[in-house]
């Protein structure tokens, strides 16, 4: 089996007093696809700041690339190859397009550069058709390709996707999901949020249900597709 | 009055403005960027003016004063950052306030055990000392056209380093999304720890350049706090480009209020500050 990228044991995570992730376990290995499912609010954007470190956890252990993570920064799990795409996209309006890509390039943990400025604008041509733009003046579609090609000139061993269909056009959306079938292909983990479960679970080798901050469900896609009654019960379908 | 006494006016005001500008852009990006308002900041202006004193005197060259000033201001500004300012990022302005005000008091006690209360002057380096004529008997003096040339310096430098380097695009993304920046692996904490540093250097360097031209005494710090605030009011909070075009206002507006009005030259910069926040309450250009 491949490295282990990252790995969370006994997350507890609280937004105040109200305990929000209760005791989760999550493992991500090199070049896996993970889909993390559940209802709206059951933790998922929770538990994926956990593992970013955006927010703080009780309780509980990180280890990104073997080395200890429980305390760390968010800047230091990133450089240690993970990189996000958060729901409601983040891109930085005051940046160009190109500046946005930019500021993030950076080579990958064993020092290659697979993804660079000219790789992007390939991958998203209508990138580079606006690259002087302002971030803020671009269409939800191109502000989401922007924070996917941002995220990979990174150079991550691991992207996270946090609703990254959310709010686009169908056929924008199946050009988002393309691309991430590209991003997979190339040998990047990759952990899916999306409420359009059917295309999570083509393209994923594993996938965890959350049910209120606990895993509920863990298997691999074949599993869940023929669990109408998980599938029923859990995301409603 | 002839046309010479407007040209020398108008190269005053200039001077005057682009010396605020250098303290001011500092202080707006403190605020603007750190949240953090920042009393002590006209004391690293009068620290500056202090050294250049002292350092000009010990090595008998302004010149290398300067550099070593430099050097100083920006190691003082990280320890002062890591100590102290890292602190307050999540406080309470009035907490902010409070420690800032205390810094000042401190500043002002130890350049009183350290340099004395007198007044003294910096001399201008020999090559710089003369004056150049501009009618029979009006003329110049050409340090404080190096001064002009110098701010304008820094102040296209300024725009490079935050329009068109990396690391500029590093603080204006953590400007509007700390989280995001941090995500992407910037570490944000560092790049603040920097621009602060810079910042207070920005004060201090400008006070070295003043020296010279305003003498060394104390409290020089406070007049040039106040009036920097009233530039990044003008301005517009966090916006560099507006502190520069509010130095300028304020340049020209004290520099001929004093020609013009003469007894009202005190209140002319805040009859000023007032018209344009009636005009635009966020100040002439809106934080980015
Ligand atoms: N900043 C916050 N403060 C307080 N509660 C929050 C915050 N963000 C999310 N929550 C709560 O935490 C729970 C999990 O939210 P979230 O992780 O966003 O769920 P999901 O991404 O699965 O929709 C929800 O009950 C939500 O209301
Ligand atoms: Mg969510």
């Amino acid at each position: 089996m491949s490295e282990v990228l990252l790995e969370a044991r006994g997350l507890h995570t609280y937004y105040g007093a109200s305990h929000i992730l209760r005791g989760i376990d999550f493992t991500v290995r090199g070049g896996e696809t993970i889909g993390l499912m559940g209802r709206n609010g059951m933790g998922k954007t929770t538990l994926i700041r956990s593992l970013l470190r955006l927010v703080p956890s009780r309780h509980g252990e990180l280890h990104v690339r073997g080395r200890a993570m429980t305390d760390a920064p968010p800047h230091a799990v990133a450089r240690r190859g993970i990189a996000y795409v958060p729901e409601g996209r983040g891109i930085f309006p005051n940046l160009s397009v190109r500046e946005n890509l930019v500021m993030a390039a950076r080579p990958s943990v064993d020092g290659k550069r697979h993804w660079t400025l000219e790789r992007i604008l390939a991958t998203f041509p209508r990138l580079a058709e606006r690259l002087h733009h302002g971030g803020a003046q671009l269409s939800g579609g191109e502000q989401q390709m922007l924070t996917i090609g941002r995220a990979l000139m990174t150079n991550p061993d691991l992207l996270i996707l946090d609703e990254a269909t959310e709010g686009l056009a169908p056929l924008i959306a199946v050009e988002i999901w393309r691309i991430i079938r590209q991003i997979r292909e190339s040998g990047i983990a990759t952990v899916i949020v999306d409420k359009n479960h059917s295309a999570v679970t083509a393209i994923t080798d594993r996938n965890v249900i959350l049910v209120k901050g606990s895993i509920v469900f863990e298997g691999p896609s074949t599993e869940l597709r023929s669990r109408s009654d998980i599938l029923h019960k859990h995301l409603g379908v | 009055m002839d046309a010479s006494v407007y040209l020398i006016q108008i190269l005053n005001s200039i001077q005057y403005g682009l010396l605020l500008f250098l303290v001011a852009s500092g202080l707006t990006l403190i605020f603007g960027i750190m949240g953090i308002i920042n009393l002590a900041h006209g004391s690293f202006y009068m620290i500056g003016a202090y050294m250049a004193f002292s350092l000009s005197a010990l090595t008998g060259n302004l010149f290398l004063a300067i550099l070593l000033g430099i050097i100083l201001s920006v190691i003082l500004g990280i320890v002062l950052e890591w100590l102290l300012f890292s602190r307050l990022y999540r406080r309470e302005h009035l907490e902010q306030v409070l420690l800032t005000f205390g810094l000042i008091l401190i500043f002002e006690e130890l350049r009183s055990i350290i340099a004395g209360d007198d007044v003294h002057g910096v001399p201008i380096p020999a090559f710089l000392n003369y004056s150049i004529p501009l009618t029979e008997n009006q003329s110049y003096p050409v340090y404080r056209l190096f001064i002009s040339g110098v701010c304008l310096l820094i102040a296209g430098a300024m725009y490079l380093f935050i329009q068109r380097t990396r690391l500029g695009m590093m603080i204006r993304a953590g400007n509007t999304n700390r989280e995001m920046a941090q995500s992407l692996g910037v570490n944000i904490n560092l790049i603040y720890r920097l621009v602060f540093a810079l910042g207070m250097a920005l004060a201090a360097f400008a006070g070295m350049l003043a020296a010279p031209v305003s003498s060394v005494f104390p409290g020089m710090g406070n007049q040039v706090l106040i009036l920097s605030f009233v530039v990044v009011v003008i301005g517009g909070i966090g916006s560099v480009w507006g502190a520069l075009v509010a130095a300028l206002l304020i340049g020209f507006a004290d520099t001929f209020g004093k020609v013009f009005v003469p007894d009202y030259a005190g209140i002319a910069v805040y009859l000023l500050m007032a018209a344009i926040l009636l005009w635009r309450p966020e100040g002439l250009f809106r934080r980015a």
